[in-house]
This record gives C-alpha cells, sequence and structure tokens, in this order.
C-alpha cells in the first residue's frame, strides 16, 4: 500500500493547521467584541470636541489658526499611515499600503515631498523598505491602545506643520464598516476641512475664554488632532481582528476541504490495493 | 424643583460621565470653578484634579470624577468636560515628541532586530511566490 502513509500524514498535518486556524479565529472573534466597544467608547469624544471646536471656529471668525486656513502652496505633506502590528488578517494592511502608495504617487508627480509616520509595525516595516522618509513610528500598541503613546509622534507631525515644514496632513487607516466589511480611507486632518468645522446649532455663542482665548483654541486643536488619530487607530484594531476572524474561519473552512479531498485520495488507494491483493491470491490459488 | 443641567464628561479613551445636575465644581486653570444651570459660555482649560458633580434629583447625591487635566466647555444648560486620559505638559508632550523622532532615526541608522526580521519576511513571501511561479510553469510544461 504505498503512498497510504504518506497521505495519513498529510491528513494529519492539515489537521492540525485546521486546530491552529480555528483557535486563531476563536481569538479574534473574542477580541473584535471589545475592539469594536472600545472603538464605540472613543466616539463620543470625538463628536463633543468637534462640536466644541465648531462653535469656537464660528464665534472666532477674525482669529485666524493655522490648523484652520489653507495654504496656498503645498510643497511637502505629513502622511499617518495606521497598519497592523501582526499579520494574517487578509488583504488589511495590503488595501490600507495601496491607498498610501497611490497618494504617494500622486504627490511624487505634483512634486510633492511626504514625510511618514508610521503607527504598526507592518506599514513601518513597508515604508522603509519603499525608501519612504519616515519621520516617526509607534508599534506594538496592543489591543488596547492609549492616547499616551500617541501623543508623541502626533505631536511631531503638529509641529512641522506650524513650523512649515509641511503644508498639510493626511491620515490613511481601515475604517470598520462592519465584522464582513473594512475599506481603506484616506482623510485630511490639516488643515482641517472646512466641512468638518459646521456647527451643529446655528446661533453662535459669545464664549468667556480663561486664560485666553488663543490659549484655549490652541489645546483645544490639539486635542482634536489626537482624538482623530486614536479614533482612527481604533478603529484599525478593531478592523484588524475582524479581517483576522474572517480570513482564519476562510483558512479553516479550506483545510477542511482538504482534509475531505485528501481523505477521498487515500480510500481509493486503500481499495485499489485490497483490489489488488485480493485478484493475487485468487491468481495464486488458481495456479496452485 | 431646581433647574438641572446636562453634564458629560468625555476622554479619548471613554466616556466616563453622563447625566443631569444642578451644580458642577471644576478645577480650573485659574482657580476651582462653581457652575450652575444658566451659565455664561465659558471655555477654559482644567488642571489635574476632581470634579464634583452634585446629581439632580437626589439628596444631594455627588459624584467626584479625577481628571488628568482637560479643556471645559460651558453653554447654558450643558456642560462638556473633555478630559485628558494622560498627564500632559509642555515639557512632557516635548519629551515624547523627541523620544518618538529618535526611535526612527534609530531605527533607520540600524537596521538590526525586528526590522531585519520584517525584511526577511518579506524577501521570504516573495521567494514563495516566485517558487509557486515556478512550479506552474512545470506543470504546464509536462
Amino acid at each position: 500500500m504505498a503512498g497510504g502513509k504518506e497521505i495519513r500524514n498529510k491528513i494529519k498535518s492539515v489537521q492540525n493547521t485546521r486546530k491552529i486556524t480555528r483557535a486563531m479565529e476563536m481569538v479574534a472573534a473574542s477580541k473584535m467584541r471589545k475592539a469594536q466597544a472600545r472603538m464605540k467608547a472613543a466616539r463620543p469624544y470625538g463628536e463633543k470636541i468637534r462640536n466644541v471646536s465648531a462653535h469656537l471656529a464660528q464665534a472666532l471668525q477674525d482669529y485666524a489658526h493655522p490648523f484652520l486656513t489653507k495654504r496656498a502652496t503645498v510643497k511637502r505633506v505629513g502622511l499617518i499611515v495606521v497598519t497592523t502590528d501582526k499579520g494574517l488578517c487578509g488583504g488589511l494592511n495590503t488595501n490600507v499600503l495601496r491607498t498610501c502608495l497611490n497618494k504617494m504617487k500622486a504627490w511624487q508627480q505634483a512634486g510633492v515631498e511626504v514625510d511618514i509616520t508610521a503607527i504598526g509595525n507592518k506599514g513601518f516595516g513597508f515604508m522603509q523598505r519603499a525608501g519612504a522618509n519616515v519621520v516617526s513610528h509607534v508599534t506594538q500598541l496592543g489591543d488596547t491602545p492609549h492616547l499616551d503613546r500617541l501623543i508623541g509622534p502626533v505631536k511631531l507631525m503638529l509641529d512641522a506643520y506650524l513650523a512649515g515644514k509641511i503644508d498639510e496632513l493626511h491620515i490613511v487607516y481601515t475604517r470598520f464598516i462592519n465584522t464582513m466589511k473594512q475599506e481603506p480611507v484616506s482623510e485630511q486632518l490639516l488643515p482641517v476641512p472646512a466641512d468638518r468645522m459646521k456647527p451643529v446649532s446655528a446661533h453662535p455663542f459669545e464664549y468667556l475664554y480663561e486664560p485666553s482665548a488663543q490659549a484655549v483654541i490652541d489645546d483645544l486643536l490639539i486635542r482634536y488632532i489626537e482624538a482623530l488619530v486614536y479614533q482612527a487607530v481604533a478603529e484599525n484594531i478593531a478592523s484588524e481582528q475582524s479581517a483576522r476572524m474572517v480570513a482564519m474561519k476562510a483558512a479553516s473552512d479550506n483545510a477542511g476541504t482538504v482534509i475531505d479531498e485528501l481523505k477521498l485520495v487515500y480510500n481509493k488507494t486503500r481499495q485499489a490495493a485490497i483490489t489488488k491483493e485480493l485478484s493475487e491470491i485468487v491468481a495464486g490459488a488458481a495456479a496452485v | 424643583m431646581a433647574m438641572t443641567m446636562h453634564v458629560d464628561v468625555v476622554s479619548a479613551e471613554e466616556q466616563i460621565y453622563s447625566g443631569t445636575a444642578e451644580f458642577v465644581a471644576v478645577p480650573g486653570e485659574l482657580g476651582e470653578l462653581g457652575i450652575l444651570p444658566r451659565h455664561a459660555p465659558l471655555l477654559t482649560k482644567i488642571k489635574p484634579g476632581a470634579l464634583r458633580i452634585k446629581v439632580a434629583n437626589t439628596n444631594d447625591e455627588e459624584v467626584l470624577v479625577y481628571v488628568s487635566g482637560g479643556i471645559l466647555e460651558v453653554q447654558p444648560h450643558v456642560v462638556t468636560v473633555l478630559a485628558d486620559t494622560a498627564i500632559r505638559g509642555q515639557d512632557l508632550d516635548e519629551a515624547k515628541a523627541l523620544d518618538a523622532k529618535r526611535k526612527a532615526e534609530e531605527a533607520l541608522s540600524n537596521r538590526s532586530g525586528s526590522m531585519d526580521y520584517a525584511k526577511a519576511q518579506a524577501e521570504l513571501a516573495e521567494a514563495i511566490a516566485q517558487l509557486a511561479a515556478i512550479q506552474k510553469l512545470r506543470k504546464r510544461g509536462h
């Protein structure tokens, strides 16, 4: 029975692989729920800070903050790339990085240089290999990202923007739509697009400021950008977990099909071997 | 019934408190602020400290929320506290920014450790793709 043992070994190995992918699927499923909750928990802050900033922009038409004013010429842009730390999550990172590359190509053609801040290992490695100018990076944020870790890299970009080194700041990340669907999106952070600054209520408030209007606005807008980046990171993690769950489910299903096919082959060879043996015995008996 | 206002305390990572209140005490940057309903619109930075929220329609029940700084927005019937999750400060933020920059520079100049791993992984993926292509070609040849 040649080949029988080999096929048996192969079945065993595929079964082991399926065990691993199943376990990863279940781990991702439980992490996904938590990541989604975290993503939702971060939303109120984003909305509130947006509303406050919008009220402020309306109340203070005469003070043009650099974050809110568009620059005439764009020579250099900053790009924050949000990817995962680990692989095995389907085409998630590939899609994000493809979106990045398209944007970078478009900028290159327009003669605009790009500075990169990489959040997550995959994007960092990719950008380094691609020879992009990576000015800062954060990796190993884990399943519970903390704003604390993001302050530094974001501040670098904000400082570069204020100093006039970069004229725009963009972010590319994966938006979580639902468990089955995530899509890479690219958004402009700075200067803050005008449509984001539409106030919710029509009548403007005349605020009192302590200690001064400028100090409060500066702080507020920095936090606003940080909140957007944090939200992007939280969405990215939720996307990662659900993409991994789906990818691992597909892998487990595929392993099942492979096992079925191998079993069929195994049984066929077994049957063939038995038939052969039988006919040999019969032939032997007839000869005697 | 006493007048009330809506109070929201949110941080970037979670919603900390949301409800109606009769009175809120906030550690403002220029001193403690006591806010009652129909307070004039106000925007201020707040210092690390405890918020004291007197919950509406209870017997003077108070909620204490610790915040490590942030921004307070007051509208006549809505009080919003945008709390920081981290202790902030000019110097601390600066240090973090410098740290991030240093890390990126280090990684650029010293391509070892995890970077090599990522590179090796990419090369491995490429090699596997090439092998698969060769195998396909061979199959077609036979």
